[in-house]
C-alpha cells in the first residue's frame, strides 16, 4: 500500500519529502505533457528538474503551488494531498520565482508590501539581504533595476512571506553569467538555511553546479539522473 | 408652443443626405451607396420603432407593455454586447445582470422617488438612454478586463503565488477596467453645455419645451447615465473575476483573440 507513506510525509527511509507526485497526469490541447509521473522531492537541498522546452518542467513547478491542477493522479506536499490544502495557505508555505521578473507598479519596498503588508523595514531588510539585495534599494522603483536585482527582488518578495519551499522556474535564464552566478550562490545559500528548493533549468552546466539530485523530464515522464550526473 | 415635422419637410430634409452622397461623389470616396443605404436604413428603423412605440406607450394602454418593451431591449442590448466583444467569456448572462442592476437603480431612483411620472411614455425612452449607455461601457470594462488579465498573466499569476486571493490579486485591474470605461462619461458629464448640447435637450427645445425645463431633463438623464455606467461596469468587472478565476484562486486560460 502506498498510502501509510504519506501520513507522515516520510519515505520509506525516513528522509523528509517535501512533494510526492502519484501517477500525475497533465492533457493539455490533447496532448500528454505529464504521463502517470511518479517521484518523490526530498525535503533537504535543491533539487533540479530538468529537460528539453516544452517537456513540462514548469507544469511540473506549477502543479506544486497549484497555479495548475492534475487532470489524474495526486500530488502531495509534506504528506498532505493538494486537494485537502487551502490553496493560499499553500502557496505561502511554497514560494515561486518566475522565468521573467515580475515587478509589480512602485518601489522595492511597495512590491514586497504586496507579498506581506504587515512586514515592517526589518522584515523587509532581512528578506533582500537573503536575496543578496542592498537593502539601500528599499525606496527604489523597481523597474529601474537591473535584470538581475530585479529577479532577486522577486525572490525576496516571497522570501518575505516566510516560506518553507522554494519553486524556481528557470530564473537565471533571462541573465548574464555574473548575476546568474550570483543568483546560484544566492539560493545554495538558502538551501542550507533549510528552504526546500525545485529548480528548473534546461542549462547543463547550471545543473552540474548547483544541483543535489536531478530529474530529467523527457516525453511527460520523468526519471532520476544516475548518481555520477549529479553533485555527490 | 409646438414644433412639427410634416412629411413634406422630411422629404425636404432628404435634400441633406443628398449632400452628404454628393460630397463622396464628388470626392471620390465611393460611399455614396452606402450612404443611401443606412439613411433609408434609418428611416425605416425609426417609422417602425415610432409606430411600435404609438402602440406601446399611448395612455389607455397598460403599462405592462412598457414593461415588456424594456425587457426586449435589454435583452437585445446583451446580445450586441456579446457580439461587441467576442472575446469576453460568459458575457451573455453577465450583461443580463448588470443591465437589470443598472435598471433597478436607475429606474428605482427616478420613479420611486418621483423625479419622473411612471407611464410608457417616461420609462421606455429612460430605459433606453440607461441600457443604450450601459451597453457601451460594458462592452469597454469587459474588454478591457479580459485583455489586461490576459496579457498580464505573469503579473497576475505572481500575486497569486504570494498567497494573494484571486478577487485581490484582481484588484488593480479591475480597478484600471473601471477608470478606462467610466472616464469618457466623466468627461461627457463635463462638457455637457459647454462644448455640445446633448441629445435629449436639443430634442426637448426643437418640439417646444422650455428651455430651463429641457435643461432640467437633461440634467436627470446626465445623472443617470453615469449611474447606469457605474453600476453596470462594477457588476461586469466583479462577475468577470468570479468567471476568470477558480473557486481554488487560479486564473483560467484566456484564448488571444484571433481578429479583434
Amino acid at each position: 500500500m502506498a498510502c501509510h507513506r504519506h501520513v507522515e510525509g516520510q519515505s520509506a527511509d525516513e528522509r523528509p519529502v517535501a512533494f510526492e507526485f502519484a501517477r500525475v497526469t497533465v492533457v493539455r490541447a490533447g496532448r500528454r505533457v505529464l504521463d502517470e509521473v511518479t517521484a518523490q522531492i526530498p525535503a533537504a537541498g535543491i533539487t533540479v528538474v530538468s529537460g528539453p522546452s516544452g517537456a513540462g518542467k514548469t507544469t511540473l513547478l506549477r502543479l506544486c503551488n497549484r497555479l495548475e491542477v492534475p487532470d489524474a493522479g495526486t500530488v502531495w506536499y509534506r504528506g498532505r494531498s493538494l486537494e485537502e490544502l487551502d490553496p493560499l495557505v499553500l502557496r505561502r508555505r511554497v514560494g515561486m520565482v518566475f522565468q521573467r521578473p515580475t515587478p509589480f507598479p512602485g518601489s522595492v519596498a511597495g512590491n514586497l508590501a504586496v507579498a506581506s503588508p504587515d512586514a515592517g523595514t526589518e522584515e523587509m531588510t532581512t528578506a533582500l539581504t537573503r536575496a543578496a539585495l542592498d537593502p539601500g534599494l528599499l525606496g527604489q522603483e523597481a523597474r529601474t533595476l537591473s535584470g538581475g536585482e530585479l529577479q532577486r527582488m522577486c525572490l525576496a518578495r516571497t522570501l518575505v512571506t516566510g516560506p518553507e519551499t522554494l519553486l524556481l522556474d528557470e530564473p537565471t535564464s533571462a541573465l548574464d553569467e555574473q548575476p546568474k552566478r550570483v543568483f546560484e550562490s544566492t539560493a545554495r545559500d538558502l538551501a542550507a538555511q533549510g528552504i526546500t528548493i525545485i529548480w528548473v533549468t534546461h542549462d547543463g552546466a547550471q545543473v552540474r553546479r548547483i544541483a543535489d539530485r536531478n530529474y530529467r523530464l523527457r516525453d511527460g515522464h520523468l526519471t532520476l539522473a544516475a548518481a555520477g550526473e549529479a553533485r555527490p | 408652443m409646438n414644433t412639427t415635422v410634416s412629411w413634406l419637410g422630411l422629404a425636404i430634409s432628404l435634400l441633406l443626405v443628398a449632400v452628404a452622397a454628393g460630397i463622396s461623389w464628388w470626392q471620390r470616396l465611393g460611399l455614396q451607396r452606402q450612404i443611401l443605404i443606412a439613411a433609408a436604413r434609418a428611416l425605416v428603423q425609426l417609422l417602425l420603432v415610432g409606430a411600435a412605440l404609438t402602440l406601446v406607450i399611448s395612455p389607455d394602454r397598460s403599462i405592462w407593455w412598457s414593461w415588456l418593451w424594456v425587457a426586449g431591449m435589454l435583452g437585445y442590448a446583451a446580445t450586441v454586447a456579446r457580439r461587441r466583444a467576442p472575446g469576453v467569456p460568459h458575457l451573455l448572462t453577465l450583461a443580463l445582470a448588470s443591465f437589470t442592476a443598472a435598471a433597478v437603480v436607475t429606474l428605482g431612483v427616478l420613479f420611486g422617488l418621483h423625479v419622473f411620472p411612471l407611464t410608457g411614455r417616461t420609462l421606455v425612452p429612460i430605459a433606453g438612454m440607461m441600457i443604450g449607455n450601459s451597453m457601451t461601457a460594458t462592452v469597454l470594462a469587459g474588454r478591457r478586463l479580459t485583455d489586461e488579465l490576459r496579457d498580464k498573466r505573469d503579473e497576475v499569476e505572481a500575486r497569486l503565488a504570494l498567497g494573494q486571493p484571486s478577487r485581490q490579486a484582481a484588484t488593480p485591474y479591475v480597478r484600471g477596467a473601471l477608470r478606462a470605461a467610466l472616464t469618457p462619461q466623466i468627461e461627457t458629464t463635463r462638457a455637457t453645455g459647454l462644448v455640445f448640447l446633448p441629445g435629449a435637450m436639443t430634442g426637448l427645445i426643437l418640439a417646444g419645451a422650455a428651455p430651463l425645463q429641457a435643461v432640467l431633463v437633461q440634467a436627470v438623464v446626465m445623472f443617470l447615465v453615469l449611474a447606469a455606467t457605474a453600476t453596470t461596469t462594477v457588476v461586469i468587472a466583479l462577475g468577470l473575476i468570479r468567471r476568470l478565476f477558480t473557486p481554488d484562486h487560479r486564473l483560467v486560460y484566456l484564448p488571444t483573440p484571433a481578429d479583434h
